[in-house]
């Protein structure tokens, strides 16, 4: 145990802290869109591991990581439309749509990976960039300043999405339709249109989410690359209260355990892997159940508007 | 609360009415899912220069083109037939348990450390021991979310994903320490797995030189035990009646967070069971990988049986013979069986989008019969 509170090893966690709260930020953010329209997204982690696999491949065959982050957006934005014909034209239970893309994502980018790719190889992801000045004050410069480009892009989707959410005509209309759809119809605002805009948002923000593990964090690609990552991340909606600054708490407070828990095993800390690896599904369950009976939640959550019904 | 629904939950609850009109609805919807997702899933194939057809000959031949191969279609389908009768239950409550992993890792930790303890007993009494235990294991797994659920209003699907991370890491600490086979350990080797139950706690096999074991005949009497629990029971007409509206029957006396707890836990016991039956049946002992994805394929079959403890019992067969097959089809054609894992999920989308669209359609239908025009648009 000595040792372990060095400077070295602070630094270590926080650097891997600010990395690993990027796949989370990306997904959750893009989750907040979908459920303040309305719609429970349950196939974010589906979505998640076949754009991450379409990126990597796109970058293994043609060497530029912009096609490949662009090729998981759009299968991101595929996804997003199939999850919106679904569970906002056919008014499935999204429960279980979302669990049925989330399967699709999961069986398809292990087929496709088994086919195209067969073993584990390493790509060379998004490299690190420092930021002049900044990225030379001590301590919190090389954490905060020499990242790659889709983590800065993850932190400043939160201020992004804060203000489309709540001070643009869109982020009016998005909340509208997840609160009381009926009176946002009877508005003129068109319900299924804005529910689809927000749902395909959320989804290529996903699919960005897998590119940032298979071409900037990790710059690999394995079956189940985001051991429920996606889940975590619907999950972080919640406990964020539907916000994105509170998303941004969530996905921090996460992504530090998790890094503690790497570094508690680089360091060797005498405890056994699989607990370590435990913590974060338990602190999942815990933060869902302080998060229970909040009162922001959308009123139109989970439930498809039928025009006919009102 | 609406009177309207209340009023339907009475009629739907009044018991099970001989319908054409539902049974060719619940038929015919799930076969045109199973067919659009293969379609699909072809096109896919086909892209990926692969012969669809040859792809699903090869899949076909392995599920049914011997005798080994129907048999291991009813060994799959044991599994998927228990943990879809929880499934259905928590279902019929408005509750969707995506716990059936965990559910089934803790049933079988359970169904393998009480023949391992108690060695001593003669098999007649060791079985339902472990057949006990595990069923309580993972009705323990089920009660966990199940009462997040009805006390804090915990949103069960994603506290359900979370157990079963947590019930696998639990499994592997186990069978990486303490439940590790001792014969293992000396020989070096250090492979995840327990060591092997005593023979007098195997279920007895049905046929000679294959895998077949007497599970599948526990797990058809548990559907009909299901049905008439739900259909014929004052508790399972709660459940129903909690599922179909909870401001009605908490309206009418019924406690709502009894009822989704009870049914999460019941849900976690069958699917505990499946462990079991799978630990006791097949391996004989306790090894990494063991649910296969029945947490989740279970979920399928109960969704296509239209979540009816006897519509089930075909499903799973239908589903265990995908499962074998797609083991076949790999070794025989080198097409990956995560191509199994797509297609559940686009029978999943298919079905679950087209469900609610062809029940408005047949209403309509229905109605337009008696009223006319109204309805006829």
């Amino acid at each position: 145990m000595k040792g372990v509170l060095s400077l070295d090893v602070l630094t270590g966690i926080l650097n891997s802290m600010i990395a690993l709260a990027t796949p989370f930020l990306y997904a959750a953010i893009g989750e907040t869109f979908a459920q303040t329209a309305g719609v429970v997204n349950l196939g974010v982690d589906g979505i998640m591991l076949l754009a991450g696999f379409g990126a990597f491949f796109v970058t293994l065959t043609t060497g530029n990581l912009w096609l490949g982050l662009l090729a998981a957006v759009a299968i991101g934005l595929a996804m997003g439309l199939v999850m919106s014909v679904v569970s906002v034209t056919l008014k499935a239970e999204q429960g279980v749509s979302g669990i049925g893309l989330y399967m699709f994502g999961l069986g398809m980018s292990s087929l496709l990976f088994k086919v195209l790719v067969g073993t584990v190889k390493t790509i060379r992801g998004f490299q690190p960039l420092s930021i002049p000045y900044l990225s030379s004050i001590p301590f919190i410069g090389p954490i905060l300043f020499h990242n790659s480009v889709l983590v800065y892009g993850a932190f400043l989707l939160v201020p992004i999405a804060w203000v489309v959410l709540e001070k643009t005509g869109l982020g009016l209309k998005i909340k509208a339709v997840g609160q009381n759809p009926a009176a946002a119809d009877s508005l003129g605002i068109s319900v299924v249109r804005i529910r689809y805009l927000a749902v395909c948002l959320g989804a290529a923000l996903a699919g960005v989410a897998g590119a940032s593990l298979s071409i900037s964090l990790l710059n690999l690609f394995q079956d189940n690359l985001t051991s429920g990552q996606g889940f975590i991340a619907v999950a972080l909606v919640y406990f964020g209260g539907w916000s994105p600054l509170g998303v941004l708490a969530g996905s921090l407070l996460f992504s530090v355990v998790n890094s503690i828990q790497l570094w508690m095993q680089v360091l060797g800390v005498n405890l056994p892997a699989s607990v370590a690896v435990m913590l974060p599904y338990i602190l999942t369950i815990l933060a869902l159940m302080l998060s229970s009976n909040r009162a922001r939640q959308p009123a139109a959550l989970n439930k498809p508007f039928d025009r006919s019904e009102n | 609360m609406d009177p309207s629904r209340g009023a339907a939950a009475q009629k739907e609850s009044a018991g099970p009415a001989f319908d054409w009109a539902k049974l060719v609805l619940n038929g015919a919807l799930p076969l045109a899912g199973v067919v659009a997702a293969l379609a699909v899933a072809g096109i896919f194939l086909a892209l990926l220069k692969t012969d669809p057809l040859t792809a699903y000959a090869a899949l076909v031949r392995g599920s049914l083109g011997s005798t080994f191969g129907l048999t291991q279609t009813l060994v799959k389908a044991t599994p998927l037939l228990l943990v879809g009768l929880g499934i259905c239950i928590a279902f019929r409550a408005n509750v969707i348990n995506i716990g059936g992993e965990g559910q089934i890792i803790m049933g079988a930790l359970a169904g393998t450390v009480v023949p391992l303890a108690l060695p001593g007993l003669p098999g007649w009494l060791l079985i339902p021991a472990a057949m006990v235990a595990g069923f309580a294991a993972g009705a323990f797994w089920g009660f966990i979310p199940g009462i997040l659920k009805a006390r804090m209003r915990v949103n069960e699907i994603l506290s359900t994903i979370m157990m079963n991370a947590i019930a696998l890491q639990f499994m592997n600490f186990l069978l990486q320490g303490p439940l590790m086979d001792p014969e293992n350990v000396k020989r070096g080797t250090f492979l995840a797995q327990s060591a092997r139950l005593p023979q007098q706690a195997w279920l007895p096999r049905l046929v000679p030189q294959t895998l077949l074991h007497a599970g599948i005949i526990v797990a058809i009497l548990l559907a009909i035990v299901v049905y008439i629990f739900l259909w014929r029971t004052t508790i399972g007409y709660e459940i129903r009646a909690v599922g179909l509206s909870p401001e009605a029957s908490s309206y009418a006396g019924i406690s709502v967070r009894f009822n989704v707890a009870l049914s999460l836990t019941l849900a976690g016991g069958f699917a505990g069971l499946a462990g079991v039956i799978e630990v006791i049946g097949v391996q004989h002992r306790l090894m990494d990988g063991l649910t296969s994805g029945y947490g989740f394929t279970g979920i399928v079959a109960a969704l296509l049986g239209g979540l009816h403890p006897l519509g089930l019992i075909p499903a799973s067969v239908f589903f265990g013979g995908l499962l074998v097959g797609a083991d076949k089809m790999q070794r025989a054609v080198q097409i990956p069986s995560a191509l199994v894992t797509a297609i559940l999920g686009m029978i999943v989308l298919f079905v679950s989008g087209a469900g609610i669209w062809a029940r408005t359609w047949a209403a309509k239908r229905l109605a337009g019969g008696r009223k006319g025009a109204e309805a006829g648009r």
